[in-house]
């Protein structure tokens, strides 16, 4: 490592206020960190680790009510935290530059992407307007954006979201910045994108020899970019390290634990799945049409086209994509919340798609559905207990009847009963994953939908749902239906996987053999881009030992506050 | 192109509106107790039921409720829109002799209604909660709370009868001879009250929505952005925040726009000018049904004029809008 | 209880709730403080306000009890501020519920009808209201309602439009829970927050419409209203201009005490926007 270099951002013992009536003080304690020229730091840590307060605090962008209480960040021989509001202006954008997660709210929605980043000229040069728009053309190009000259002229919504990132990045570089502060830049992001726009910034920061601080949640883009890491919690910094050393011997026990709940990319041993099908789903199409009034503009999108798909019973197929493959549309069907425009979805051997609206009333129980987001997918107004008892309720037992089910439900998914009477915000999030897993059970369906029913979740948490539905599964004699967009989750928890891409399934067999040999293209892209992949196969490879890691089990969740 | 198109389209989309509209005029007519013979021969002062039946066949109103409807259609697709009994001429030209009033009333009370809450909007979020802030807000309380025919008045005592400094009333000084500039000048010293009552209330609307959507745009990421550029508060303000901001308070003219026509009423009373609203008031007391459904009629007709220019200001505004096509 | 705590935080909506209870209480005593009819002969007209006991605010042009008609006033203001908006927010409730859950053609048809309400300047309607069935307090106050419902509707359409692709509604759906269910218990006690914020503004323009109406002699001329004094006050406004003054400042102070307990409403009902 290039330790011998002076530190190009130097945080010294710098202690973030939050203001009163927030969860805990401080965001960020104390924290002692160095960016050096010429390499990447990746600041890992869960939501509520203050890693993102730490960036904020550096350009001294931090919400209204937070504040610095103590420390100092220099930079240049000087410390940020002192230096005037002007003074900090030239440095914002022209010394020390970022890069942020939403590449869609981060540009503004009216202007061009060529104004905005030609902006970044205009503060801080005194370039012409010829001269600015080259500059703009040449950053495009440099950031490998398509067409750069028809891109400076888009407005935001008119790019994808890759485009629209690589346009944030482009600007952030535009004054040749010293340090580079990436915030999550690649988690709203499809995962062939992302491993793109990793590429870009890794090669950019080679070239510029500039300092990248890199803020992430994910161990796989950490292995994927980092030269060194910093792994904090709950504002402090608990380790730090060349990326090798964290990865594959990390010595704090949070770190391990972090790390163990990784899943890992190898599926285990093929189980044996029954022949008789759960579920058979045979050419369902869903075509959406949207804006178009009068006739005119009318925008068709095959959501699915033609999907054949079959669940054994007791099994857990995982249909994995990206976004816009279909893969929601497919299961929000199968619930019934979508009626499909084509093909048949049997249920054992009954057809649901052509039953009267009080037979499907009836045949709903069967199948049921855990929802993606912890928060709104519970009736903000309603007792947890009563959220559970409801289905019951609709189906005809007694509400006495119910709520006492409810609470063995509580038990069986890990939750306390006496906390029926709680509401759902007195829950954390993961706790609130529970209760609408819960809320599915009370109904005694024989298969489960859950749709992404652990990507809101931080990764130690979404290890512990994750085998709560894996044991339920097999206890209850479920059988499941998977939806999720990583590929790594996948891996470890379906027997069967579907890969989804336009509306199609591309191919579809054995977890273990997909993931091992991956016959079509379309697979075979996605699997080289999940990040961090030849981390995993070298643990799997045994070349690291993972006893180190999976030593630690994990703790109870933290209750999280509001973000 | 694209703008034009769309707001044509949003056009072509308010034809069903206005008929729906016009249905409903028709059926209230049809239960307002007395029909147009009636008023005829109440002006004659009497008439035999021969004459009367003669009459109804005469003006089409013994055939079938539906045939009457298509037929007052027909003759509102001709701008058609009656006689006045009480004035002695056509609807269309009783109405078209009052508008000019009016829409100088309409747009001078805008503009002055938009320009000023955008900036006392503007100064509020920028000092949110400083003593700025809690000043125009309140002050934005209190105009939103008043009466404006109370403001009026209040007016004409103060500025008309203590400080003689504006007129009390009226379109223009009568037999002043004035043309020209002159004239011009005496118009709009006789509407400066008229305007500010009537704008007194949207005044008020428009700084509180400017304010909270200021605030609103000031929490979303692209302003963190251009901070992070190195762009100064002021900056930030004017290139990304005021022109996202001012989507809300666009939208909210075409809404506001019906309000306004019936605000003019009043107003128009008070001060006494000649305009649509007062025409409106004056046929109410004088029974008129005529002239009262032709002036909803073309009220109507101006709220979608105004929601179509609407409709193009906002696309110029927002690439996004429409952009799917 | 946390929220009169929440609500009383915030001074201005303090301020609204003294103001309404003292508006109430006008109202309320209105028929013990002042027994006699308000809009009778009580002695010599045009007296100013506090030249004499008995008329504490004076009288108008034609001797009537300036203090009686603000007390009896405040009745029909309240009144038909109140009950019109009952009108007007459940009728937007229900159309707006309706258009907003089911959608598609539903949906386009109340729209179109909402928007040829909105086309139509309300207060032209309500002239064309008014001077279809009379003008007495009851057709007065239901004509108010009925210009008023638009707005609400559009804003109970949003909510459900937007409440009912929330992923608790759905996972309700795969219940297998009835749409009257659905509507009624789940979306709409999460609607209502900003419909009861709402309703405030229905009122106070309720209020203000009334008050108009009075003011052109339109409304019920058999009750005291304060419109109806404001329009009675014109014939002497160059001399005796407090005749118009006085009653407009009640306006003022019950259509900003409404307006000051919507906005307390609103902060306590949604405590996440507080910091503004």
């Amino acid at each position: 490592m290039s330790a011998a270099s002076e530190p190009l951002l130097r945080i010294e013992r710098l202690s973030v206020r939050l203001p009163k009536g927030a969860d805990r003080a401080h965001a960020v304690r104390a924290l002692e960190l160095e960016a050096h020229a010429n390499e990447i730091l990746c600041i890992v840590g869960e939501s509520g680790s203050g890693k993102s307060m730490a960036a904020n605090a550096i350009m001294r962008l931090l919400p209204p009510g937070v504040r610095v209480e103590s420390g100092r960040i220099l930079f240049e021989g000087r410390d940020l935290l002192s230096v005037s509001e002007a003074e900090m202006r030239e440095i914002r954008g022209g010394r020390i530059a970022m890069v942020f997660q939403e590449p869609m709210t981060a540009l503004n929605p009216l202007r061009t992407i060529g104004d905005q980043i030609g902006e970044m000229f205009r503060i801080h040069t005194r370039l012409g307007r010829r001269e600015i728009e080259a500059r703009v053309l040449a950053l495009l190009e440099e950031v490998r954006i398509p067409d750069p000259a028809a891109s400076a002229r888009a407005y935001p919504h008119e790019l994808s979201g890759g485009q629209r990132q690589r346009a944030m990045i482009a600007m952030a570089l535009a004054l040749e910045p010293r340090v580079l502060i990436a915030d999550e830049p690649t988690t709203a992001l499809d995962v062939t994108t992302q491993a793109q726009i990793l590429a870009l910034i890794r090669d950019l920061q080679r070239r510029n020899g500039m300092a990248v601080l890199f803020i992430t949640h994910d161990f796989g883009v950490v292995a994927e970019i980092a030269d060194r890491v910093a792994v904090m919690q709950n504002g402090e910094l608990v380790e730090e390290g060349p990326v090798r050393e964290l990865l594959e011997a990390p010595r704090h026990p949070y770190t391990r634990q972090l790390l163990a709940a990784v899943p890992s990319l190898v599926p285990p041993a093929p189980k044996p799945v029954a022949d008789a099908p759960a579920l058979t789903v045979k050419d369902l199409t869903k075509v959406f049409r949207t804006g178009g009034f009068l006739g005119r503009g009318v925008r068709v999108t095959r959501a699915l086209d033609r999907v054949s798909l079959s669940l054994p019973k007791g099994a857990t197929l995982g249909i994995v994509g990206e976004s816009g493959s279909g893969k929601s549309t497919m299961a929000r069907c199968i619930v019934r919340l979508l009626d499909p425009d084509e093909g048949t979805i049997r249920i054992g051997d009954v057809d649901v798609t052509a039953m009267s609206k009080r037979e499907l009333r009836a045949e709903r129980r069967r199948v049921q559905m855990v929802f993606q987001d912890p928060f709104a997918s519970l009736n903000p107004r309603r007792r947890a207990g009563d959220l559970v008892a409801q289905g019951p309720i609709a189906h005809g037992t007694p509400r006495k009847e119910a709520l006492a089910k409810a609470r063995e439900l509580f038990a069986l998914v890990g939750l306390d009963p006496a906390s029926v009477d709680r509401y759902p915000h007195e829950f954390s999030g993961g706790q609130r994953q529970r209760i609408g897993l819960a809320r599915a059970l009370a109904l005694e369906p024989e298969i489960l939908v859950a749709d992404e029913p652990v990507s809101a979740l931080d990764v130690s948490v979404q290890a512990q749902v994750l085998q709560l539905l894996a044991d339920l599964k097999s206890r209850l004699g479920l059988s499941m239906l998977f939806v999720t967009h990583d590929l790594r989750v996948a891996a470890q928890i379906c027997d069967l996987v579907a890969v989804m891409h336009d509306g199609r399934v591309v191919e579809t067999g054995p977890a273990a053999t997909v993931f091992t040999e991956p016959r079509h293209e379309y697979t075979r892209a996605l699997i080289d881009a999940i990040p961090g992949r030849r981390w995993s196969e070298r643990i799997a490879a045994g070349e690291v030992s993972p006893a180190a890691l999976a030593e630690v089990a994990p703790s109870e969740p933290r209750r999280r506050g509001i973000p | 192109m694209r703008i034009l198109g769309l707001a044509l389209r949003r056009l072509a989309a308010s034809v069903p509106t206005l008929l729906i509209i016009l249905a409903g005029l028709f059926l209230l007519l049809q239960l307002a107790p007395g029909d147009t013979v009636d008023a005829l021969v109440a002006q004659m002062g009497g008439g035999d039921p021969a004459m009367i039946g003669e009459l109804r066949r005469f003006y089409g109103l013994d055939a079938p409720v539906l045939a009457q409807l298509m037929n007052y259609l027909w003759r509102l697709v001709r701008l058609d829109l009656g006689y006045s009994a009480i004035y002695g001429k056509p609807v269309v030209a009783v109405i078209l002799e009052r508008l000019p009033a009016t829409l100088l009333l309409m747009v001078s009370a805008l503009s002055f209604a938009f320009a000023a809450g955008m900036a006392l909007g503007v100064v509020a979020a920028r000092r949110v909660n400083q003593w700025p802030d809690t000043l125009i807000s309140t002050l934005g309380l209190i105009f939103y709370a008043t009466p404006s025919f109370w403001f009026g008045l209040m007016g004409i005592v103060v500025f008309a009868v203590w400080l003689g400094w504006l007129p009390p009333g009226g379109f223009e000084t009568i037999g002043s001879g004035y043309t020209g500039i002159d004239r011009a000048i005496d118009i709009a010293l006789h509407l400066v009250l008229p305007t500010v009552t009537l704008a007194l209330i949207f005044l008020a609307i428009y700084l509180r929505i400017m304010r909270a959507s200021m605030l609103e745009v000031l929490t979303l990421d692209f302003v963190r952005t251009a901070r992070a550029k190195g762009l100064a508060e002021h900056g930030v303000v004017r290139r990304h925040v005021l022109r996202n901001a001012l989507l809300p308070m666009v939208t909210l003219i075409g809404l506001q726009a019906g309000t306004m026509l019936g605000g003019s009423v009043v107003v128009e009373s008070v001060f006494a000018l000649p305009g649509l609203g007062r025409l409106a008031y004056e046929s109410v007391v004088q029974r008129d049904l005529n002239t009262l459904l032709g002036i909803v009629f073309v009220s109507a007709l101006l709220v979608i004029v105004i929601n179509f220019l609407v409709d193009i200001a906002y696309a110029r505004l927002d690439p996004r809008i429409g952009s799917q096509t | 209880m946390g929220f009169l705590r929440r609500y009383l935080r915030n001074p201005g909506a303090a301020i609204g709730l003294v103001l309404l209870l003292l508006v109430l209480a006008m109202a309320g005593s209105a028929d013990l403080l002042y027994p006699r009819d308000p809009l009778a002969l009580a002695g010599r007209p045009l007296q100013w306000p506090f030249q004499n006991a008995r008329f504490l605010l004076g009288t108008d042009a034609s001797g009537r009890d300036i203090a009686a008609q603000i007390f009896h006033g405040a009745r029909i203001s309240l009144l038909i501020g109140f009950v019109a908006t009952i009108v007007a927010i459940a009728l937007g409730i229900i159309v707006g519920a309706v258009a907003g859950y089911y959608g598609g053609l539903i949906d386009d048809l109340l729209m179109r009808v909402t928007e040829a309400f909105q086309t139509v300047p309300s207060f032209l309607l309500l002239l064309v209201l008014v001077a279809v069935f009379g003008s007495s307090i009851v057709t007065v106050t239901l004509a108010i309602g009925i210009v008023s419902w638009p707005a609400p509707a559009r804003l109970a359409r949003a909510e459900f439009l937007t409440l009912r692709n929330r992923e608790f509604v759905q996972a309700c759906r795969t219940l297998g829970l009835r749409d009257s269910a659905i509507i009624f218990r789940e979306i709409l006690p999460n609607a209502m927050p900003p419909l009861i914020v709402y309703a405030s503004v229905v009122m106070a323009l309720a209020i203000l419409l009334e008050s108009a109406l009075a003011f052109l002699n339109l409304s019920d001329p058999n009750v005291a209203s304060w419109g109806n004094l404001i329009g009675h006050g014109r014939g002497v406004l160059r001399t005796q201009w407090y005749v118009s003054a006085i009653p407009g400042v009640a306006i003022l102070l019950t259509v900003l005490a409404v307006s000051l307990v919507g906005q307390g409403l609103n902060d306590a009902l949604n405590p996440r926007l507080k910091p503004r």
